[in-house]
């Protein structure tokens, strides 16, 4: 069975922007592990050569005529955000590192 | 314990009474909401109740069928729609707190086309969080429960769905399947369940979970009342680019219950996987027989990497899922945490709070299986073998129009029985396969069995899968059996 460590979940949670303590850590570990583990069985299959499927349709993008239509208005679009400035949505400090005001 | 509100019938029966003037729509939509709040407390099947609208909706009806103007066989009808299934005005949280607070700006194209129909929505149904659960234990409401035994799950991912037609609370119910979340409920709880071919019903306004897999399908008492719902929801969709350019089925119109000549798959090697329950595969087997006595060949096929399905599945939805939910970062709806330090600190606490520790899993595996050095070996991987999958459908296909399989390997399961992650997947065996291979499925009921372990018996779901774009063939073989048979009339204690 493949073994998850700690450290591999601290990394994937950070790239999935998911905080993770260390009890939680070690229960993500076991329980990611037991499933690699599961998946396995497709290791027995030779797919070599075979195509990946990605869509079961066919994947020509569909073009529709170039015609404008009726956006959604800017107070409709930022009516659920959890702070806006006029229609802006609003966002904590992305570069400097203050904290949020 | 039993509800002072009567259970509502099926469509064609509501559907009479409407135009008999025995009943009105207002009349309807009421005893549909005061049934649900007397059972909210033993099923938890229904979220947010829109009376005073549903009323006013109902109002609008009867007065359209006063004059002779009802828009459709849906017109003044009441029912509810999955809590991933945005509605204009309406919450929309996909049973999860990180949604909590949201008001769709807009409605999914299959709402807009139900309300075009007239249809009256009562209210939104309980899931498990995201769609992620084959037992609706992961809801941030609480579980629901099965009408047939509150101890046991109604299934998942739409189990609300499914337990409030099971419970006579609506005729009719949207979910969403994108594993089996429609069809597992329906057999869990005893009632028809479909997910049509994928791309069939626009995917736009349905929260997104596993977009290459996943589709809005129909829940009733009944295949001929899953038909009048998908023919009014059916059709291309432009704002969904996936949406089928083929023309709908109109799957009412060909009910005719004939079924001679009709060449069903038997594939022993799937029935012989293990886990399936001996009493589920023999009601299957004794369900086929009726099929067959009614003029349709039984024919032995394979689907050899059937057995393969859940793992290639798995990798798949929790890729596309950890893609997907990357949305939910608290700036342009639903919850935001506060915390100390910049935006990315602002993200990671309001995931780590909104999500559910099943999500959260599921969001982890995806990342993982997507991440450097892992992406060919999981990911990559499992797409082949998904082609594999769909090769197999194909052979099968040739010899057959319809496939049968149990829909759940065992009857409804107590919510202890599935303790860690991994056997709630397994659970999915015999309907991930639809999802990976795009085919359009049902599940009806065809008998009762005991659980293992002992207890009172409950309903066992028969599964036929079609080739793709033949959702009417499928409904109308379930349709035929139902003719032929009383399983969909049982109903749980009142």
């Amino acid at each position: 069975m493949p073994s998850v460590s700690r450290e591999d979940v601290r990394r994937i949670a950070r790239l999935a922007r998911i905080r993770v303590g260390d009890a939680e850590a070690d229960a993500l570990a076991r329980e990611l592990g037991a499933m690699l583990g599961y998946v396995e069985l497709l290791d027995s299959l030779d797919t070599s050569g075979v195509e990946p499927t990605a869509t079961v349709i066919p994947l020509a993008t569909p073009l529709r005529a170039d015609e404008p239509s009726e956006p959604l208005a800017a107070d409709v679009a930022v009516m659920n955000a959890p702070a806006a400035e006029g229609s802006a949505f609003a966002v904590p400090r992305v570069l400097g590192g203050e904290a949020e005001g | 314990m039993s509800a002072r509100t009567e259970p509502l019938g099926t469509l064609s029966e509501l559907r009479a009474a409407l135009d008999a003037g025995a009943v009105t729509s207002v009349q309807l939509a009421e005893r549909a909401l005061a049934r649900g709040a007397e059972l909210d407390a033993r099923f938890r099947a229904l979220l947010f109740p829109r009376r005073e609208r549903a009323l006013e909706e109902a109002a609008a009806a009867d007065v359209r069928r006063a004059r002779g103007e009802a828009r459709s066989v849906l017109d003044g009808v009441p029912l509810a729609i999955k809590d991933c299934i945005v509605q204009a005005g309406e919450p929309a949280t996909a049973a999860s707190r990180i949604l909590s607070g949201y008001v769709s700006p807009f409605d999914a194209s299959a709402v807009a086309r139900l309300r075009a129909a007239g249809a009256v929505i009562v209210a939104r149904t309980n899931m498990d969080e995201f769609a992620m659960g084959s037992s609706t234990a992961h809801s941030c409401y609480g579980p629901a429960r099965n009408p047939w035994d509150p101890e046991r799950s109604p299934g998942g991912s739409s189990g609300g769905s499914a337990a409030a037609v099971a419970a006579g609370i609506v005729p009719l119910a949207l979910g969403s399947d994108t594993g089996g979340s429609v069809r597992q409920p329906a057999a869990l709880c005893g009632i028809t369940g479909m997910k049509p071919t994928y791309g069939r019903v626009s995917r736009y306004g349905l929260i997104a979970f596993a977009s290459s897999l996943e589709g809005i399908g129909t829940f009733g008492r009944s295949a001929a009342d899953c038909a009048a719902l998908l023919d009014a929801i059916a059709g291309h969709d432009p704002a969904d680019s996936t949406s089928l350019p083929e023309p709908p089925p109109r799957a009412s119109a060909s009910l005719t219950g004939d079924v001679s000549g009709l060449r069903i798959g038997i594939p022993r090697d799937v029935l012989a996987l293990p886990g399936a329950s001996p009493a589920v595969v023999e009601r299957v087997l004794a369900a086929a027989d009726v099929l067959a006595r009614a003029g349709a060949k039984l024919v032995d096929v394979e689907l050899p990497h059937m057995r393969y399905g859940i793992a290639a599945y798995y990798l798949i939805a929790t890729a596309e899922a950890s893609s997907n939910l990357a949305r939910f970062d608290g700036v342009r709806y639903g919850l935001r945490a506060h915390a100390p330090g910049g935006v990315t600190e602002m993200i990671e606490a309001t995931r780590s709070e909104g999500f559910g520790a099943e999500v959260k899993r599921r969001v982890l595996l995806g990342t993982y299986v997507l991440s450097a050095g892992y992406y060919d070996a999981y990911y990559r991987k499992a797409q082949r073998v998904r082609t594999l999958l769909r090769r197999d459908f194909e052979r099968a296909f040739a010899a057959c129009e319809l496939i049968a399989m149990p829909t759940s390997p065992e009857v409804a399961f107590r919510f202890d029985a599935k303790a860690d992650a991994l056997s709630e997947y397994l659970a999915d065996v015999f309907t991930v396969p639809a999802n990976l291979a795009g085919v359009p499925a049902i599940s009806l009921p065809c008998g009762v069995a005991r659980p293992e372990g002992g207890g009172s018996e409950l309903p066992v779901g028969l599964q036929l899968l079609g080739r793709p774009l033949e959702d009417a063939a499928v409904l109308r073989a379930a349709d035929a059996f139902q003719r032929l048979t009383e399983h969909h009339l049982r109903r749980p204690a009142p």
